[in-house]
């Protein structure tokens, strides 16, 4: 997210910026839209507090069509996968979906994904939008055996419906009973009103219950306008990016380029479950995390909230007493929590909750406690 | 919301002035820029007595997703400061040019205004674009 700020303004340089299939519906429903990471995406449609709000209490609709989609194929490719990513990709189904992570041999991680395990010997990677040509070549690199790789980023598109009145919205418009589909389960080649061939996944990036919905990039007008009308009355309502960072934050659900980067490992991230050092393949950056496990943690992912006056941003320095120790990876106001928080990568010497810190905020020292994350949870 | 702001002068920034009488000035963010901006949660403005220098940061301003400097359209000595925006940061998004004020300063040199735009060729450098 670069933006050049000139008198308090945000002003989107003029490089050619890459658009979904839906950047012509933004503007009928009043999109802000600015540069993502060269993508030209809606930051916010009303407001990123009421979109927020709506998500935590009735639904939101997010168009994530920047997303990247990796369709992996052959008689390896489970072989393959599981030694490129970290999860144990055997323990998956048919029709269940994985959170995992890429790594490189010395632990810093490449990118955070989903695997979809579509058939036997067939599987769909969900990457970064701002990964997906690194991602991509890294996977051809280390391409063995039987495996086809291809890129189908542009054509698939995706939709997140989220938030507690989501399946019943969704289910209005289909005849697959949603009630069946457990967390991070999905089912393909479903008819959302009469379009076919949705792949509906019970997963998200909100902290909420919801749906995501991949669909053919040419259908996903459709199916935006169709979810919007059929959410009216249920309060569903169109969402930005801003909002889904300030709900992904909350629910301390990571961000590549923040909380994860080629310089912070998974496991210093906090996603340890999403990475089986016991799992029998071996896999890319096995023997440094295995090392980092033992030797334990340098650097934690901590909460921390900011009891002076101050926002934690992404980037301040975080000091106990003179001595620097962290920074700060994600930072907001939380509109759930009314409370000024940040998620810190600091020496795990000061990880304990109730730790006390500082953070610097424009070259003062502002008191800060360590406290415990997610900072929200679903229903709480 | 809207009010009449011919009155207003502006800086290239987005600060509004309101010229109070003497060598006292009223200074806010434009409507633009509060649009621009986004939902507004916090506000540091600069304390009474402070001084203030014309196109340098005088404070700050943070949305829910970033933080933004605010620059001072004029010089001189901080005399007034809303301190309601501490608590209700956003009254800056509601009414920019009434309650959303920030500071009341007593200008040090009040040529200063000379170089700051009208209301209509403030509207025009908005409308065409180049911020």
């Amino acid at each position: 997210m670069q933006e050049n700020l000139i008198g308090g303004v945000a002003v989107s340089t003029k490089t050619v910026l890459k658009r979904t299939a839906l950047f012509e519906v933004y503007k009928k429903y009043g999109a802000k839209v600015i540069d993502f990471g060269g993508w030209e995406l809606p930051v916010q449609f009303s407001s990123i507090l009421e979109e927020h709000e709506a998500v935590r209490k009735e639904a939101g609709l997010f168009d994530v069509s920047h997303m990247g989609e990796v369709l992996v194929e052959g008689k390896d490719a489970e072989n393959y996968l599981n030694y490129l990513v970290t999860n144990d990709v055997t323990k998956i189904q048919i029709n269940q979906a994985q959170y995992t992570a890429m790594c490189y041999p010395d632990g810093g991680t490449i990118d955070d994904l989903l695997v979809y395990k579509l058939e036997n010997e067939k599987y769909l990677l969900v990457i970064n939008a701002s990964n997906i040509e690194k991602d991509f070549e890294w996977m051809k690199q280390h391409v063995e055996g039987d495996v086809k790789l291809e890129n189908r980023s542009s054509d698939i598109a995706l939709l997140a419906i989220q938030g507690p009145k989501a399946e019943g919205i969704l289910q209005k418009l289909t005849e697959t009973n949603l009630s069946e589909i457990g967390v991070f389960q999905f089912a393909q080649h479903v008819n959302v009103d009469g379009i076919t061939e949705v792949l509906v996944s019970r997963t998200g990036y909100t902290g909420e219950d919801g749906f995501e919905l991949y669909l053919a990039a040419d259908k996903v007008e459709t199916l935006w306008e169709k979810l919007l009308n059929t959410g009216k009355e249920e309060g569903l309502k169109p969402c930005g990016l801003g909002a889904r960072d300030t709900l992904r934050f909350e629910a301390r659900l990571v961000l590549y380029g923040q909380e994860l980067t080629n310089k912070i490992s998974p496991l210093e991230a906090g996603i340890s479950f999403a990475v089986k050092t016991n799992k029998e393949s071996n896999f890319i950056g096995k023997a440094a995390l295995t090392a980092q496990k033992e030797e334990g943690l340098k650097r934690k992912l901590v909460g921390i909230e900011v009891t002076g006056r101050g926002i934690p941003r992404h980037g301040y320095k975080v000091f106990s007493g003179e001595d620097e120790i962290g920074f700060i990876t994600s930072g907001t106001r939380s509109p759930s929590l009314q409370k000024n928080l940040g998620l810190a990568l600091v020496f795990a010497e000061h990880a304990e909750v109730g730790t006390q810190l500082k953070v610097e905020i424009r070259h003062k020292k502002i008191d800060a406690v360590v406290i415990k994350a997610p900072f929200y949870k679903k229903g709480s | 919301m809207t009010k009449v702001t011919t009155n207003l002068l502006y800086s290239k920034d987005h600060e509004w002035v309101l010229q109070l009488g003497g060598n006292r000035v009223r200074i806010g963010i434009s409507d633009y820029a509060q649009n621009q901006l986004g939902d507004i949660v916090f506000v540091e403005n600069p304390d009474s007595d402070d001084e203030v220098t014309a196109n340098e940061t005088m404070g700050t301003i943070e949305s829910v997703k970033t933080a933004s400097e605010i620059y001072s359209p004029v010089s001189g000595t901080v005399v007034s400061v809303n301190e309601a925006l501490g608590d209700e940061p956003e009254m800056i998004n509601e009414q920019p040019y009434e309650a959303g004020w920030l500071i009341e300063v007593e200008m040090s040199n009040p040529e200063e205004l000379e170089s700051l735009l009208n209301d209509g060729a403030y509207q025009e450098f908005v409308r065409k674009g180049d911020v």
